[in-house]
């Protein structure tokens, strides 16, 4: 059909003798476009009602499966949860309309390509590249232009107005830059500042309690939050991310850190659960060999020495903190942490 | 050597080299797969306590001493208490096969009343935390999203949001709490076998327990919902990027190879 | 005057309607330089497409997203309808992705299908980056859109890591605690892009808000410029084909626009969404309920981030800790070092059209894509390039590959310690030999042809496989691809025996050169009088 009228008006395509000529002399010569094949399509009319058919047959599967959509919409609860094999229990609704809403689009697709490859024209023509670079013509054209406007304009002749012009340009983003200075507070030395200080109790993370040393036992990991932090603060996330503690009990005399053992109370050491890395909560604490490891990054540290890195790409120790007991037989700090916690910094020192 | 260049481009070359390279993987893999140490625990009462010692001495002995005061192979298993026991030999963790970085869960090899027997026997060796009953350890009634919370405060580092497991230092591993019995759970927590570290009731008490049993029933047993489908094994960015790539990006490169395809032509005849 | 009343009144509907426009838009000349544009048929020019039109799905489906999720830090109890949350603290945010998962109808579809086609669209555009690199379809005058694809690939990995932090769930918390730390490594100024990035400390109550404008706006929109832009210019040069009867530099041989591309690429669109609705169906991506409400003092294992940051995450796992402390100042080397390796590993590829262009001194239009093997080094550097990211993508996963394949962790990190300077060396060796035996091969094919595996038995009883010659076509085709010579730095003294000044860097030019196109690193294609000789003696078999 119209394959026909293409090839007719692009005689090219047709001619498979282009660069035949010199093919005797040059065996790796272009022998040119090869002549178009017919499909079964092109020649058998039933074959052609066939393909029609399928591709009409698709874009009505496709509208079937958009009803579908709909109805699944309307029958299936947001919330039911049914078993469908192999993919578990899932919610019905969101299989249904996922379903019919790739089959209706994937069947139109599937539609247009069948068509395409089956029913048009499937003749290969070739289109001319013309060079992207404009002639030279073109180009002294331009850059005559160009050298007219600039000369009208003055701008090279005129020096004050050109420079002073760069002046303001380059000034008036300053403006903006000034803008973005409230986007936050300074840092000054709240990175070196938690909510620890001495006389707060450790306050057990699970139970919301004060911790007694007793309730630690050897090989435990408790988590333990500062007395007067509580989970509905405005604040509470940003004091835990430099607040929060992990506390473990090791047999004093496993512990080899000297100033470790000075700070803990009966072998009980507390040590910020941020790693010094960049800051995920690090407290896979193995009981037998002491090591914590990171689950983001894996540096490991040794709790029985000073919480020194062992492994991986954390820089220093775990800041400690040091605890005692109050009057009252509870766990309490002694003082913030002596050096910040969390991500090292340029002003850590 | 001039041998060996003649003969590269035989036919079965390929499959020689094939099998070398798996060889060599297959070594290297041996080489590097972790190596490590063994280790283990136990529990008491007259009569099982006796039975309990007999099994002791054929199963348990030869490494952790003939009166459970431990040696070079296994640990002392003074009052680690009976739950220890119910909880290592219950998932078949001990007896030990071969020393590795760690024991893994495996076939049960002892009935419930021998089990029993021993937990008696080792928890007759000094005190420590008891089996539980089933109305500590039994999650009905109890509270499902504290039990998260408390999860992903206290277990969530080593054994991944709904309990999947991950990865420990040197080989060693937090194992996958799918469909574990809630007992173990209790146990584990109550005891903190091997390098999992104890929680127990001091600091986390019964109550708490039994929600974070809850919690993990509701999210990972063969029952838990997944409402968006597959669950790609819950460990999130990895294997979702990896079926991303090999059913996402793999079935459209598919669909795009028969897009461009020429269409089979008419044959000549 | 009436007849011409009258033509216009005759003119079908569709006909009026574009002439209203094209008087208006001028949309015939546009129609007459387009509507039968040709485009050549390849599975791998399509890759492109995968990428725009997961681009638009991203689009329509985020636009969806906005109606129902409220990008605030606020902090809300859950009474929603997913029980394991029910009583808990979160922001906003999280609980109003919460109620597009479990309450909006289709809302966690929706949801998927974004998530999705983000991963697929990032998946889309590194195989069509690799699919031009390795075909040389980055030539001249191809750079410019080489690197609008560049930029196109870096800002949506911006773009999903902005997206991804949104819900505020544990995952992807840690995601953002991780950049606060790689931002405050930065010497000197860190602390302070930190706090104004945050608002002050991390995490504060703004970076949900901020992260939403950057993710839905800012980044998507310079996204959407670029890919237009990236449009235009693919329709400006033509696309590139490969060496074929009838294919040459001079022309592109395919089918044209309307009706065959109109179809194709119009169906395809429909493909692509509806292969990616199927995928969101069946695979839960994100569950952000089990993952639950980020919490700074709460972590899970397993932590990584979406694929394409993950040679970022294994760059950080890999790094040793090294950090220095000086006049009370400290340099955070052990996050520092990655943070610039990281647009470095990036960079590498990106600058890589332009030293072979400079190497090759080639100032020519290149519209013929090379077969991978007949650019030796090229592809070697390609696949030495692969190699490093792999790497890297196996640290990011170093604790998911220890337990899967029940290897240490430490050892895996150790591994890919080495792997990171070895494997791409020993990448791109294996990579150029193999290449070179695939050129050995062709020349021995159009020399001696096919192997028909027609065995025969000569009258002495020798016996021999028949190899059928090539047709001219194919012959063709395999010889198509030119080779350049090294470029030459010349005598070192000129004609008056004076010596001549040599730059290093024409020294280093020449010996680059001489290592790509030299002896030995490429092999010299067949000559006609070669084929004459072996053709004319009949001896060959």
């Amino acid at each position: 059909m119209s394959s026909q009228e293409n090839s007719e008006s692009l005689p090219e395509a047709q001619a498979p003798a282009h660069g035949a000529v010199e093919h005797a002399g040059d065996p790796f010569a272009d022998p040119g476009l090869p002549a178009h094949k017919p499909r079964i399509q092109d020649i058998d009319e039933r074959a052609a009602k066939r393909s029609e058919r399928a591709v009409a047959f698709l874009f009505f599967l496709s509208m079937v499966a958009t009803i579908g959509f709909i109805a699944s919409y309307v029958i299936f609860p947001v919330d039911k949860i049914v078993f469908i094999f192999p993919f578990g229990h899932v919610s019905v609704l969101n299989f249904a309309l996922g379903l019919t809403l790739g089959v209706a689009l994937f069947c139109i697709g599937a539609g247009a390509v069948h068509w395409a490859r089956t029913l048009m024209s499937d003749v290969e023509m070739p289109a001319e590249r013309h060079e992207i670079a404009a002639p030279p013509e073109v180009k002294a054209q331009v850059l005559a232009d160009f050298k007219q406007g600039a000369a009208e304009s003055g701008f090279g002749r005129r020096k004050l107005i050109r420079n002073t012009m760069f002046g303001a340009l380059a000034m008036v983003p300053l403006s903006g830059v000034m803008l973005l200075r409230d986007l936050g507070t300074l840092p000054e030395k709240k990175l070196r500042h938690t909510m620890w200080s001495k006389g707060k109790a450790l306050i057990n993370m699970n139970t919301n309690e004060p911790l007694r040393p007793e309730d630690l036992l050897v090989g435990s990991l408790t988590f333990a939050k500062p007395e007067g932090l509580e989970e509905d603060a405005e604040d509470f996330q940003t004091q835990i991310a430099k607040a929060a503690l992990m506390l473990v009990r090791i047999k004093p005399e496993d512990i080899k850190d000297k100033r470790e053992l000075e700070w803990s109370h009966q072998g009980i050491v507390a040590y910020s659960k941020i790693c010094t890395h960049v800051g995920c909560p690090i407290s896979l604490y193995e009981q037998q060999t002491h090591h914590v490891l990171c689950p983001c990054h894996q540096s490991t540290f040794d709790l029985s020495d000073g919480a020194r890195v062992i492994f991986g790409p954390a820089g220093h120790a775990l800041p400690q903190l040091r605890i005692g007991v109050n009057d009252e037989g509870y766990l309490e700090a002694l003082g913030d942490f002596d050096e910040p916690v969390g991500p090292a910094f340029w002003e850590r020192g | 050597m001039k041998k060996l260049s003649a003969r590269r481009r035989h036919p079965l070359a390929a499959v020689v080299v094939l099998l070398l390279a798996l060889a060599a993987t297959g070594g290297l893999y041996a080489a590097f797969a972790p190596a490590g140490k063994a280790q283990a625990d136990e529990t008491a009462q007259s009569l099982a306590i006796d039975e309990g010692k007999k099994l002791y001495s054929v199963g348990c002995a030869s490494c952790h001493g003939t009166g459970g005061q431990g040696t070079s192979d296994g640990p002392s298993l003074v009052g680690v208490g009976a739950a220890a026991v119910d909880f290592q030999v219950g998932t078949g963790r001990m007896p030990a096969q071969q020393p590795g970085a760690q024991v893994p869960k495996k076939k049960v090899i002892y009935s419930q009343p021998e089990i029993d027997q021993l937990a008696a026997y080792v928890a007759s060796l000094g005190a420590g935390p008891s089996v539980p009953t089933d109305s500590q350890y039994n999650p009905s009634g109890a509270d499902i999203a504290k039990g998260g919370e408390l999860f992903r405060t206290n277990c969530a580092q080593c054994h991944n949001f709904t309990g999947e497991g991950g990865a420990l230092t040197n080989g060693k591993f937090a194992p996958s709490l799918e469909d574990v019995d809630p007992k173990h759970i209790y146990e584990a927590m109550q005891t903190g076998p091997q390098n999992m570290p104890s929680f127990p009731d001091t600091t986390m008490p019964q109550k708490q327990k039994q929600d974070i049993i809850a919690y993990l029933h509701a999210v990972n047993s063969d029952q838990s919902a997944s409402p968006g489908g597959l669950k790609l094994g819950g460990l999130g960015p990895v294997s979702e990027g990896l079926f991303g790539w090999i059913f996402g990006l793999g079935a459209l490169i598919a669909v795009a190879i028969w897009v461009a395809a020429h269409t089979a032509k008419a044959k000549k005849s | 005057m009436s007849t011409t009343t009258d033509a216009r009144r005759e003119a079908p509907a569709g006909e009026r309607i574009a002439d209203w426009a094209d008087g208006r838009l001028g949309i015939y000349s546009l129609a007459k330089a387009n509507m039968r544009k040709i485009f050549p048929d390849h599975w791998s020019f399509m890759l492109g497409e995968i990428c725009m039109y997961s681009f638009i799905i991203i689009i329509l489906t985020g636009v969806y997203l906005t109606l129902f999720f409220h990008p605030s830090m606020n902090e809300v109890v859950y009474d929603g309808s997913y029980v394991p949350l029910q009583g808990m603290h979160m922001s906003e945010a999280f609980n109003s992705t919460m109620h597009i998962s479990f309450d909006v109808r289709g809302g966690l579809l929706i949801r998927q299908i974004h998530h999705w086609a983000a991963l697929i669209f990032l998946a889309g555009m590194f195989v069509h980056m690799m699919r031009v690199f390795f075909t040389g379809a980055f030539r001249k005058p191809r750079e410019v859109n080489w690197l609008f694809g560049f930029l196109l690939f870096v800002l949506g990995m911006f773009t999903g890591f902005t997206g991804y932090s949104l819900p505020d769930d544990l995952l992807s918390g840690t995601g953002v605690r991780f950049m606060e730390g790689a931002i405050l490594s930065v010497p000197i100024v860190g602390t302070y892009l930190s706090f104004f990035l945050f608002g002050g400390e991390f995490p504060g109550g703004d970076f949900v808000a901020r992260f939403y404008s950057v993710h839905i706006l800012l980044l998507p929109g310079i996204m959407l410029g670029l890919m237009v832009a990236h449009l235009i210019l693919v329709f400006y040069h033509k696309h590139t084909q490969f060496a074929g009867p009838g294919r040459t530099n001079k022309n592109v041989v395919g089918m044209p626009l309307l009706p065959v591309y109109m179809a194709k690429a119009g169906g395809f669109f429909f493909l692509v969404f509806g292969v990616i609705a199927v995928v969101a169906a069946i695979a839960s991506i994100n569950p952000i309920w089990a993952i639950g409400p980020y919490r700074p003092d709460q972590v899970s294992t397993g932590a990584q981030p979406d694929w394409y940051m993950g040679f970022s995450e294994g760059l950080i796992r890999v790094m040793p800790g090294w950090e220095i402390n000086l006049w009370g100042h400290t340099l955070v080397l052990g996050v520092f070092i990655p943070l610039v390796i990281f647009p470095l590993v990036l960079a590498t590829i990106a600058v890589y059209p332009f030293i072979e262009s400079w190497i090759t001194g080639d100032k020519r239009e290149h519209h013929i894509a090379d077969r991978p093997r007949n650019a030796p080094t090229r592809t070697a550097f390609g696949v030495a390039w692969i190699t490093w990211y792999l790497v890297l993508l196996i640290g990011g996963g170093n604790d998911l590959w220890a337990t899967h394949f029940h290897l240490s962790i430490n050892v895996i990190t150790w591994f890919v310690r080495i792997a990171f300077f070895v494997a791409p060396v020993l990448a791109f060796i294996a990579t150029k030999r193999i290449c070179l035996g695939l050129q050995r091969r062709d020349a021995e094919k159009v020399l001696h042809g096919r192997e028909s595996g027609i065995i025969k038995r000569l009258p002495h009883g020798e016996f021999i496989e028949i190899h059928e010659p090539l047709d001219a076509g194919a012959r063709y085709k395999l010889t198509a691809h030119e080779q350049y010579k090294p470029a030459e730095i010349g005598p070192e003294v000129d004609e008056n025996g004076v010596a001549r000044k040599v730059s290093p860097l024409q020294k280093l030019r020449a010996k680059l050169s001489k290592g790509y196109y030299g002896e030995g690193n490429q092999i010299p294609k067949p000559t006609a009088e070669e084929y004459q000789e072996i053709t004319s003696g009949h001896g060959h078999h």
